[in-house]
């Protein structure tokens, strides 16, 4: 395990930006999660790392070298991809093998079927060990694809949404999983997702990006409760963080345009008006769906409330997030 | 079936489907049926008219094909009675056996030939349709359609300077040189076709293995090769069939060493009256090799034909 460096990373696809000056230092045995929309310079980062992209400008250091010049195979990186790429004309352990068997590691044959046994287990794919790779589902191709990292043991594990094909109870079962296998091999870890839950369960650092740029990099708490934009303040939250311009409620410091209301920060009993719209019973607790002045407003209820549409409520902020014209944050 | 299905077809389009199958078959089929049957007939049976369909099979054909043969005078068949059963059919003609004929190098030569200049063109062309499939060339377009362009005259067109050349260069009537020659032709065949199947291989399996420790070719090695033997397997058919059969150069640039069956085969007509019987059977024996090795990779060819009509 090793700490990785990027300095002033560059790439750009034609006239594409991929990423613009990104620099960030992932220490040994964080677990790094890089969050943003689509398009926003995520796999770019992880493909620059693993050295299948070439940087145009800026530098990569992993465990104290300059991989510049380092193939993908030289650089001890293991990658998870989005659309699984397990090898279709091996069997799943033949699949969970291949980087085991490589010139780079040459794994002797009984120690190869050791860790792919185990992986298999805690993947929970023991059973299709003998099944063609073509003949998963979706969601077992995903834990193969998983599997194929976890069974070496690089300076950096590179993951692109591993999860997001799994459903509920295995993304669950597995996103504690990987946090263990993570934490007790201390291993280093950059994490690609849109999830916030995983963002804010899994990361010690949360990075986010927006349009190839690192706007942010801290905690997952820091990024959560302290944004320094409105943008980084949309990335995580759900429901998504409520954005009202600042004279509907006034008492903000001077320049605000808008405020960031999470929903949690939303006092019920006094303040302005705002009409029920509708109440959705998630169990733990309720989602209503609110307007004030025309503007729609969600804020979360303890799940015994229960407004027919057209209730008048009145609701006050609670330590609202102030943001300028531009977006950024005015403390 | 009661119900209606867009998949499962129905009595009338299964039997519909099948006549149409069987007849066309039977269309194509004709020919060849007509020549292995020819083959098997007396020189009188293969000229008779109306053409006969029952006859009585002889290996006359066979043993002409494979043999040279003299005349000689009554004394001498007298004298030296026949030992083997293909000597007593030539005797019926007043004929001994002078030796065997050179179908049999002829025949090797195709083999060698046709095989060798499909191996090397399956080779190159791998290499090359990879190269243009996955790295960044310069005008590689321009590089693709300059390669296919060598197919857009007939290869006749150029038989007079080749001739001239393989003259010069000291590959006329050799194997090298006919190799030579074919793979050139059957090259462009196999850097398109083979392009487009690679290009339908995605390139995230190479990228996974790059990442898992391999080196670019142990990836394309390990990785693209097992998923492209379907494109490979359908491109060597085409091109052995190609090198197989190819007439025009083999006539003009082999004549002895190198000769191909091609050429060979039409020589029986002319060697003691139109023996139809044994051209019949040299062609026979000639079909064989393609028919194997076609019916051997035909479920690759099958898929080959149909990949990439179907969008995953």
């Amino acid at each position: 395990m090793a700490e990785v460096i990027l300095k002033n990373l560059s790439k750009s696809f034609g006239d594409q930006v991929g990423v613009e000056d990104i620099s960030m230092t992932i220490p040994d045995g964080a677990f790094v999660v890089l969050l943003g929309p689509t398009g926003a310079g995520k796999t770019t980062t992880l493909r620059l790392i693993s050295g299948l992209e070439k940087a145009d400008r800026g530098e990569v250091w992993i465990g104290g070298r300059n991989v510049a010049s380092e193939t993908p195979a030289q650089r001890d990186v293991a990658m998870v991809f989005q659309q699984y790429s397990l090898y279709p004309h091996l069997t799943v352990r033949e699949n969970l093998a291949f980087p085991l068997k490589s010139p780079i590691l040459k794994t002797p044959a009984d120690e190869i079927t050791a860790k792919v046994d185990e992986v298999a287990r805690v993947l929970q794919i023991s059973h299709k060990l003998d099944n063609k790779a073509t003949a998963l589902s979706g969601g077992e191709m995903q834990r193969v694809s998983i599997g194929r990292a976890l069974v070496r043991e690089p300076s950096i594990y590179l993951m692109d949404e591993p999860l997001s094909s799994l459903d509920a109870k295995l993304r669950t079962d597995l996103r504690v999983e990987l946090k263990r296998i993570q934490a007790s091999l201390g291993a280093t870890l950059l994490y690609v997702t849109h999830d916030q839950i995983e963002a804010m369960t899994m990361a010690t650092h949360v990075g986010v990006l927006n349009d190839g740029h690192l706007v942010q990099f801290g905690t997952p708490r820091e990024i959560y409760e302290n944004p320094n934009s409105l943008y980084v303040a949309s990335r995580l939250g759900l429901p998504r963080i409520n954005v009202l311009p600042a004279d509907v409620f006034g008492g903000v410091p001077a320049g605000t345009t808008q405020i960031g209301l999470r929903p949690e920060h939303i006092q019920q009993g006094e303040g302005q008006e705002a009409q029920v719209q509708r109440v959705e019973h998630l169990g733990d607790q309720n989602r209503l769906h609110l307007t004030l002045k025309g503007h729609p407003i969600i804020t979360i209820a303890d799940p015994a409330t229960d407004y027919p549409t057209g209730t008048t409520l009145r609701i006050a902020p609670k330590n609202p997030l102030c943001f300028d014209a531009a977006g950024n944050r005015i403390r | 079936m009661s119900s209606f299905s867009v998949t499962e077809p129905t009595k009338r389009t299964k039997w519909f489907a099948g006549t149409m199958v069987i007849v066309y078959a039977l269309i194509t089929m004709l020919p060849l049926a007509w020549i292995m049957m020819t083959g098997f007939k007396s020189p009188a049976d293969a000229i008779s008219y109306p053409p006969k369909v029952v006859f009585e099979p002889t290996l006359e054909g066979y043993v002409n094909l494979f043999t040279t043969r003299t005349r000689q005078t009554e004394e001498f068949l007298a004298a030296n009675p026949p030992e083997t059963w293909y000597e007593e059919i030539v005797r019926e003609y007043d004929m001994v056996i002078a030796g065997p004929s050179k179908f049999g190098e002829r025949f090797l030569n195709s083999v060698i030939i046709g095989f060798g200049s499909t191996f090397l063109s399956i080779v190159l062309g791998t290499l090359a349709a990879y190269a243009f499939s996955r790295f960044k060339i310069p005008l590689a377009d321009d590089l693709l359609f300059f390669i296919l362009s060598t197919r857009m005259m007939p290869p006749i067109a150029v038989a007079i300077p080749i001739f001239l050349m393989y003259r010069q260069l000291g590959l006329s009537d050799t194997h090298l040189g006919m190799i030579l020659l074919y793979t050139a032709v059957n090259i462009s065949l196999a850097v398109w076709l083979l392009k487009g199947f690679i290009d339908e291989i995605p390139r995230e399996y190479e990228e996974a293995a790059l990442i898992d420790g391999y080196t670019r070719f142990q990836a394309f090695y390990k990785v693209v090769l097992p998923q492209a033997a379907t494109g490979i397997a359908s491109t060597a058919i085409f091109c052995l069939i190609f090198a197989w059969n190819e007439y025009a150069f083999a006539v003009l640039l082999t004549s002895g060493t190198a000769q191909t069956a091609p050429p060979f085969i039409p020589t029986i007509i002319g060697v003691g009256g139109l023996d139809w019987p044994a051209v019949a059977a040299g062609a026979t024996i000639f079909l064989l090799p393609v028919m194997i090795f076609t019916i051997l990779l035909r479920k690759h060819l099958l898929r080959g034909i149909t990949f990439g009509a179907v969008r995953k």
